[in-house]
């Protein structure tokens, strides 16, 4: 890994030196968690970068499997080093290395997705999956038959936990009556796991797997039982075209545009950026045939309400595992309860730890 | 818990069992030859990503798996020459060559990510896969399962019941007494290290033909190190080796579907019982033999001509 790193490195150094981004073009950096791979999160991202790199005046650089911690504030000093003009970087665990490389380029401007921290030149974004997720979960209460869905999700932390939530709130909107089971790998990227957290799922009866994961694991094994299933992050159909429903997806690509262009033009502001399907940086993916179209209409009512923002995902009365009302009737819950979430929703069965 | 849930549960268990299986069969081998090999994940690895490439390009998974065997026995050749002509510290070798294994997979795989090949499906045999319960637990796997069962007493009968298995084994309890009877200890070492590297690999296609059809950079996931610990549990012993297989495969997918029954465990503490059980068991084994059945020349080098 550390060796593709460096060729990368030196690639991007060559090139760099070589001229080949005019003196008047903007620069962009992207640091990326995981190989690039066919589909997932470093993949949606790359989808952004390849977005923004046709827009003129912008040349744009990446380097990918760039581990947390130590290795990737090499990287990022390495891209200012080289005179980047915009820097984003795409995982967690790179937001204090970025914190500490934009205190030393304040000329430079930073963007760290799904943190929450800031400096002058360094801001914050994230989408609302959540948003995706309680479409799609419409569409999974709608096509079970056993009542059960399950739910292979990575690690138990807020964002994954909302996702869930969101998705069990969707799918009580039309069938009061389902459960969501979850199953947790700690794993982001592992097939055989996370195929294996989908067998488990389906051995308890559940007839639609969705997951938080990036590998198309459980796709492939909700369609060796012929059950349906929910892709995450880009469109899964491709790995398993009988079962995949539809797929909350990344489309990172106008917001990278926005930033740039805000960059260009000199009106960019450090702040936490969190849009929704309003800005269409989370959307749900086109639903296979296999959904009736009566279905499809309700997801996308439900879809433009959310949108115009008539309505919120989490609005009361909700209450959580043990039936404590978590959020009042009536009242929708705030970014704050949101970005903290630990708790799941009446109907989810599995534990947050 | 009941049958519908124990049922898969077994059945899961053979199926994540299977390539910890194959490594252990593989190191078995080497090991009683009297070479430590502890680059069992590094080749394990490297015979996934092998047999993934060639199932891709070539769309024939059995090709595929016997390429992926060529590439285990390949990458143990380089153990074979710092250790057997060069004299290398075993456990040194081994350790690189489990970094340079995950090292190369990943530097090649990279661009392969997330993609699929064509691998092997569920083949029921005739007659048998109707039986209640023993049929859908042992008899609607896939063709790799039963290869992996069909190993076991054949290495078996090779160790315990044939010349060369005597010649094999006698090199790796006493090499001098071997050479003196006129045996080419470093030949019978060889085999060791090739075949068994050979073995390892088909352990690692497992994982990318059959478990899953994906390729993704650490596949292997410390099952290989998982087989190391195994062969002591297995006393040395094909058989063992198939129970204590199964056994940990079975750990893993029990942890999985306890949550998915719902349980108020925290999933980190499930997370962790095959790991635990590996330290367990390794308590286990040489608080009970005392090491007794290991190789007496386990990761002894010998000169040439000694």
């Amino acid at each position: 890994m550390k060796l593709r790193m460096l060729v990368m490195l030196c690639a991007l150094i060559l090139a760099l030196g070589a001229g080949h981004a005019g003196a008047q073009d903007l620069q962009v950096g992207f640091v990326y968690v995981s190989p690039i791979g066919d589909a997932g999160w470093s993949y949606a991202h790359d989808q952004g970068r390849l977005f923004i790199d046709k827009m003129n005046g912008v040349t744009t650089a990446y380097v990918e499997a760039v581990p947390e911690g130590p290795d990737s504030e090499r990287v990022m000093l390495n891209m200012a080093r080289k005179n980047y003009d915009l820097i984003f970087a795409t995982s967690f665990g790179y937001m204090d290395p970025m914190l500490k490389v934009a205190k030393k380029f304040p000329k430079i401007t930073f963007m760290h997705c799904s943190g929450f921290k800031k400096a002058e030149n360094m801001g914050n974004y994230f989408g609302r999956m959540y948003q995706a997720r309680y479409l799609s979960g419409i569409v999974a209460g709608a096509m079970t038959k056993t009542n059960i869905l399950g739910y292979a999700a990575a690690f138990p932390i807020p964002e994954v936990i909302r996702g869930i939530n969101a998705f069990t709130l969707g799918a009580q909107s039309v069938n009061p009556d389902v459960q969501v089971r979850v199953v947790w790998t700690k794993t982001w990227y592992d097939p055989a796991t996370e195929k294996e957290a989908a067998k488990s799922l389906l051995d308890v009866g559940a007839d639609v797997i969705a997951q938080h994961q990036d590998s198309p694991g459980p796709q492939e094994a909700a369609q060796e039982k012929g059950v349906y299933s929910i892709g995450y992050n880009t469109d899964m159909s491709a790995f398993a075209p009988k079962s995949h429903l539809c797929a909350p997806v990344w489309n990172w690509g106008p917001f990278y545009a926005q930033i740039v262009e805000a960059v260009q033009k000199g009106t960019w502001e450090s702040k936490a950026y969190w849009y929704g399907l309003e800005n269409g940086i989370v959307d749900l993916s086109p639903m296979s045939d296999m959904v009736p179209a009566e279905v499809q209409t309700k997801v996308m009512t439900s879809k433009e309400k959310i949108k115009s923002g008539s309505m919120q995902v989490f609005t009361g009365p909700i209450r959580d595992q043990a039936g404590e009302e978590k959020i009042a009737a009536g009242k929708s819950a705030s970014d704050e309860t949101l970005l903290g979430m630990n708790w799941f929703v009446q109907g989810v069965i599995g534990t947050t730890q | 818990m009941n049958t519908e849930l124990i049922i898969p549960l077994l059945a899961a268990a053979i199926q994540s069992g299977t390539p910890i299986l194959f490594a252990t069969l593989g190191e078995i081998l080497t090991e009683k030859s009297g070479v430590l090999n502890l680059g069992v994940e590094g080749i394990m690895i490297v015979g996934a990503l092998a047999a993934f490439v060639m199932a891709k390009f070539t769309g024939n998974p059995i090709l595929a798996f016997a390429l992926a065997g060529v590439a285990g026995m390949l990458i143990s050749a380089t153990h074979g020459v710092v250790c057997l002509w060069f004299r290398g510290n075993q456990v040194v070798s081994g350790l690189a060559l489990t970094i340079f294994g995950l090292g190369l997979a990943d530097y090649l795989g990279t661009p392969l990510i997330g993609q699929t090949a064509p691998g092997f499906d569920k083949l029921a045999l005739p007659g048998l896969s109707h039986l209640p319960v023993l049929g859908p637990i042992f008899f609607q796997q896939d063709l790799l399962v039963y290869v992996s069962v069909l190993i076991v007493p054949l290495l078996w009968f090779f160790l315990a019941k044939t010349r060369w298995g005597l010649h094999l084994r006698s090199v790796g309890e006493y090499p001098q007494a071997a050479a003196a009877a006129g045996i080419n200890v470093l030949l019978y070492r060889w085999v060791g290290v090739l075949a068994g590297g050979f073995l390892v690999g088909w352990g690692g296609a497992y994982l990318s033909l059959a478990y899953t059809h994906l390729w993704t950079s650490g596949l292997s996931a410390g099952r290989g190190w998982i087989a190391v610990a195994l062969v002591i549990f297995a006393f040395w012993r094909p058989g063992r080796a198939l129970l204590g297989a199964y056994l940990f495969g079975g750990v893993m997918a029990f942890q999985l579907r306890l949550q998915a029954v719902g349980t108020h465990l925290p999933s980190s503490l499930l997370l962790m019982l095959p790991y635990a059980l590996t330290v367990i068991v390794l308590v286990l084994a040489s608080w009970k033999s005392r090491q007794a059945s290991a190789p007496a020349a386990l990761g002894i080098n010998i000169e040439p001509r000694e």
